[in-house]
């Protein structure tokens, strides 16, 4: 029988705010252990949780750009539940009234469109971490009260690549938003998957299991396609799947069980008493929409039209955010997107992945790469001499123009050496010279051109043409 | 009995403090001879600290200018809120060794104002209780009578107002843990509306029925500390931005304009004959005042008991489960591995009372009950609400007796948790519909028990409150009478 995948994700995102969900603690990554904590997150006895007014906006932000209906009335629930790194043994979250509902993803694979709908969007606080040491337990609860949103989809996956795809358009969207850093290592975007099968054309959803700890977007395809594959073989041998909770093991590339629906928790949900109801106005709501800021797919069309990028090019450069805005700091320098686009894309792209570095560490600046269009353009050194500054500019740091200085790759300005040059050029293409002398003056150029590719591009482009036109006039 | 110091008003002594005719030192003297001589007899508090409390009044008499109403008065904590760095444990083994390491909004408020904090008064564990009984430190016994209970939760603060060890002192009110007390042991007690003082800092135990108020010797003091108390605090989101009155501005502002309801259904056969007569004779003093005396109705009256102990049990069960041994409190000295630790921390930590209600409480949050009972208490508790929305329309405040009985024996309803919960079957409703109540002294029994009459009022409307309450207590002399304590 062929079986079909449904697969939902669910995606907790940290959002980028100073401080925590319900107290002033720092959320920067990286601290000591329990060096951000306060009273209130620590769930001491007495105190109360005074909601971050930037979490909720950044949560209706990402409901709105993904198309969700902000909720006028929602309120948060508390999550009952005993363990270490969750403090006041209670989660605050929301229940059956959540910030967002609805809204959806559209992704593209393998050359489909396909919309990917939301079930809602809901705010919640993170817990903390317990570390096990030989024989003991601590906890870490930096971590705890950090402001969360969880990203709930509808089965509408059908493939590990969509998967992939619908995290890679989510993660674009966070981060244009500037909603979240979504750095899966620092723990700032995490991801379940509920996966089942269903045999094709089948209606009825099958019985899913819920996949835990998968630490990158490749990972989450790896671990789909494990469990298809999994449950593919079980229901072969007329076994049943079993609703459970399974976590994968990325070293192994397996997942295991970790429990079963029976002993799942009763989390018996009650409205927060400590906190009050969120309630929105509808203009509140839609100054929130006015002020998002251009997103991805806008952005890819603005490309394309603006600066005459192809569809991939605008596509690759507006993927990701950061690499879209280095792309818009180089055209204050030069005006030659084309250029600069082709730069980006090949060389820096390439380089960078070499040392394993994001285009916010570039050790290249949009004014440097936009530096040595400009000399190219000018034609003070040719395409191959800037290959090679450009390594030489990425290893260093410096300036196109301080390497042609330093190497002597800058201009000749010696006018007997460039006049011997002249002289050999108009001896060896006589249709321009006739083309000039007939009138067509743009032949000078040609003829220009080729005396800086016999220079390497280091002859005084002004003495060539001078030199040039006298010689010509003779 | 001996004159002292500790037999004044807060106001009275505000006054002489003002006036510079008493010293902070003096005070606090005169209250540390209180305690050595009636503290054994009636235990109203687990904790204090003689050394700093003498230095911190030391310190207070040091400042040349007095900066606030309350200058160097002691003013006694219910063991329930938080004062950094003195240990606090809801009378409660679980949160033994237990410091705060900050201040709840109140004691920055009182202290603001110059008041010292002065002990921790004792109450039911968790303030589960109305008898002052299930606490981890022993039983409080009543100033009038020392074989009687003086009433709870905060029955601690109520006996130390009333047996002279306190000038005044907090309490906290879930189901009437301020009123009932203060009723039976024959002082002031207010709880204000929900939301009008701020329970950052006080330990939770059903959090949307709690608040923090006063236990006084008189009205005036309710009004003097209520202005303190109350406003708006940023750290509570549940505590709203309503002006503040300056309540003592409206006290003798006089009642002869005014509508009082009597509810029908308080007048019940459970009632106590000794307390109906006392109330009865109320009712004739205000007539007396020339206030018009009308009956109202309060038809939902019957549920609140049981809507209380469904959110206020459930509620606590989800605020009570931080208690788990891992980072303060208590510990069981001896577990297997996590889930053990947790079990043997709470079977160990917690008492018999405190453990009904977290059981009671989980199970009408579980899945599958949470319609029949969380749900069905809340659409209740609006019906309550509304009740006297309605009620309102035709008066200005409801009178109303505080409790159904006297002051009972100690022991005498430990085993009978039903009749226990029905002790405050006059006080919940006022919690479930967020409005503010106060319990004046209005009369004794035969053997010499106080007799509490309550006011309730509308939302925010504490100052038409204590206006009627003062106006009593003007007419009156019962809250001058004192026990003797021996
Ligand atoms: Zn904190």
């Amino acid at each position: 029988m062929d079986y079909e995948p449904v697969i939902g994700l669910e995606v907790h995102v940290q959002l980028k705010t100073a401080s925590k969900l319900f107290c002033g603690c720092s959320t920067k990554f990286g601290a000591l252990p329990n060096a951000q904590v306060c009273p209130v997150c620590l769930g001491y006895p007495g105190v109360l949780p005074v909601l971050n007014e930037k979490a909720l906006t950044l949560a209706v932000m990402a409901g709105l750009a993904m198309g969700s209906t902000v909720a006028l009335y929602s309120k948060f629930d508390r999550k009952n539940y005993f363990y270490p790194d969750l403090p006041k043994a209670y989660q605050v979250s929301q229940y059956d009234e959540p910030i967002c509902l609805g809204g959806k993803i559209d992704i593209e694979v393998e050359g489909t469109r396909k919309e990917i709908r939301l079930t809602r969007i809901h705010l919640e606080e993170d817990a903390g971490k317990s570390m096990h040491f030989k024989g003991d337990t601590g906890v870490d609860y930096n971590r705890t009260g950090i402001p969360l949103i969880e990203i709930v989809s509808e089965p509408d996956l059908r493939s590990p690549q969509e998967a992939y795809q619908y995290l890679k358009e989510l993660k674009t969207i966070l981060e244009y938003l500037d909603v979240s850093d979504c750095n899966m290592e620092e723990g700032s975007l995490r991801c379940d998957a509920n996966v089942s099968l269903r045999p094709v054309g089948e209606k009825k959803m099958g019985t899913r299991a819920e996949i835990k700890n998968l630490n990158s977007f490749h990972n989450v395809e790896k671990a789909i396609t494990y469990e298809i594959e999994r449950q593919k073989e079980l229901l072969s041998r007329g076994e049943r799947i079993v609703q459970e909770t399974r976590l994968w093991n990325a070293d192994e590339s397996f997942t295991r069980s970790m429990r079963s629906k029976e002993a799942a928790h009763d989390y018996r949900y009650f409205p927060e008493p400590d906190l009050v109801p969120i309630v929105f106005s509808a203009k509140e709501i839609e100054s929130v929409r006015v002020s998002l800021p251009e997103l991805a797919q806008r952005r890819k069309e603005r490309f394309m039209k603006d600066f005459a990028l192809t569809a991939y090019d605008a596509e690759v450069l507006t993927a990701q955010k950061d690499l879209a805005d280095f792309f818009e700091r180089c055209l204050k320098y030069s005006k030659n997107a084309k250029a600069i686009s082709n730069w980006m894309m090949g060389d820096l792209m390439r380089e960078l992945k070499l040392k394993d570095l994001g285009i916010a560490q570039s050790p290249m600046s949009p004014e440097h790469i936009a530096g040595l269009i400009e000399l190219m353009d000018q034609g003070k050194i040719s395409g191959k001499m800037a290959k090679d500054v450009f390594l030489e500019m990425f290893g260093t740091g410096k300036s196109a123009q301080e390497i042609v200085s330093a190497k002597g790759l800058s201009q000749l300005s010696d006018s007997s050496q460039i006049e011997g040059v002249v002289k050999k050029v108009i001896q060896e293409n006589p249709p321009s010279v006739q083309d000039y002398r007939n009138g067509k003056k743009n032949a000078l150029s040609y003829l220009v051109g080729q005396v800086m590719k016999a220079t390497q591009g280091r002859a005084n482009p002004k003495m060539v043409n001078e030199l040039l036109v006298k010689e010509l006039e003779k | 009995m001996s004159e002292s110091l500790m037999d004044l008003t807060l106001h009275e002594l505000s006054e002489l403090m003002r006036a510079r005719k008493i010293s902070s030192l003096e005070v606090m003297q005169a209250k540390l001879a209180r305690l050595k001589e009636r503290e054994p007899q009636i235990h109203a508090y687990i904790r204090w600290d003689e050394k700093a409390a003498i230095e911190e009044a030391r310190q207070r008499d040091n400042v040349q200018d007095h900066q606030g109403s309350l200058w160097g008065l002691p003013i006694a904590n219910k063991d329930i809120i938080c004062v950094e760095g003195v240990e606090t444990s809801c009378a409660s083994k679980i949160l033994s060794g237990y410091i705060p390491p900050y201040n709840a909004t109140v004691v920055e408020r009182l202290r603001g104002e110059g008041a010292i904090l002065f002990g921790n008064t004792n109450m039911d564990e968790f303030a589960m209780g109305s008898s002052t009984e299930t606490s981890h430190f022993g039983v409080t016994r009543n100033p009038w009578d020392l074989t009687r209970t003086p009433g709870g939760s905060s029955g601690g603060s109520a006996a130390a107002v009333a047996g002279g060890l306190a000038i005044a002192a907090l309490g906290t009110d879930t189901g009437g843990s301020i009123r009932q007390p203060a009723a039976l042991c024959g002082c002031v007690g207010l709880k204000p509306t929900y939301g009008r003082v701020s329970r950052y800092g006080l330990i939770a135990f059903a959090s949307s029925l709690d608040q923090i108020g006063p236990i006084t010797q008189d009205v005036e003091d309710a009004a003097l500390l209520l202005e303190i108390l109350a406003g708006h605090d940023s750290k509570d989101s549940t505590s709203l931005k309503v002006e503040v009155p300056r309540y003592r501005e409206h006290l003798k502002k006089g009642i002869r304009d005014m509508k009082l309801g009597l509810p029908k259904e308080y007048f019940i056969s459970g009632l106590d004959p000794q307390v109906k007569v006392a109330i009865d004779e109320a009712i004739k003093v205000y007539t007396n005042l020339g206030v018009e005396v009308v009956e109202c109705q309060l038809p939902y009256t019957e549920y609140a008991v049981a809507t209380y102990y469904v959110l206020a049990t459930a509620q606590a069960s989800s605020n009570l489960a931080r208690y788990d041994g891992v980072q303060y409190g208590y510990r069981a000295p001896n577990f297997s591995n996590l889930v053990d630790m947790y079990f043997e921390t709470r079977s160990l930590g917690f008492g018999p009372e405190v453990k009904r209600r977290i059981i009671l409480g989980t199970y009408a949050l579980s899945s599958g009950y949470y319609d029949a009972y969380y749900l069905k208490a809340q659409k209740m508790r609006t019906l309550i609400r509304q009740d006297f929305e309605e009620a309102f329309k035709k008066c200005d405040a409801i009178l109303t007796p505080t409790s159904p009985s006297c002051a009972f024996k100690i022991g005498e309803r430990m085993n009978d948790p039903l009749t226990m919960y029905l002790s405050d079957i006059f006080t919940i409703s006022a919690n479930l519909a967020g409005i503010p109540g106060i319990s004046i002294p209005c009369g004794f029994s035969k053997e010499g028990l106080p007799v509490g009459l309550q006011i309730l009022g509308k939302h925010f409307d504490e100052a038409t409150l204590l206006r009627t309450a003062y106006a009593f207590e003007q007419a009156t002399d019962h809250h001058k009478r004192k026990p003797v304590v021996r």
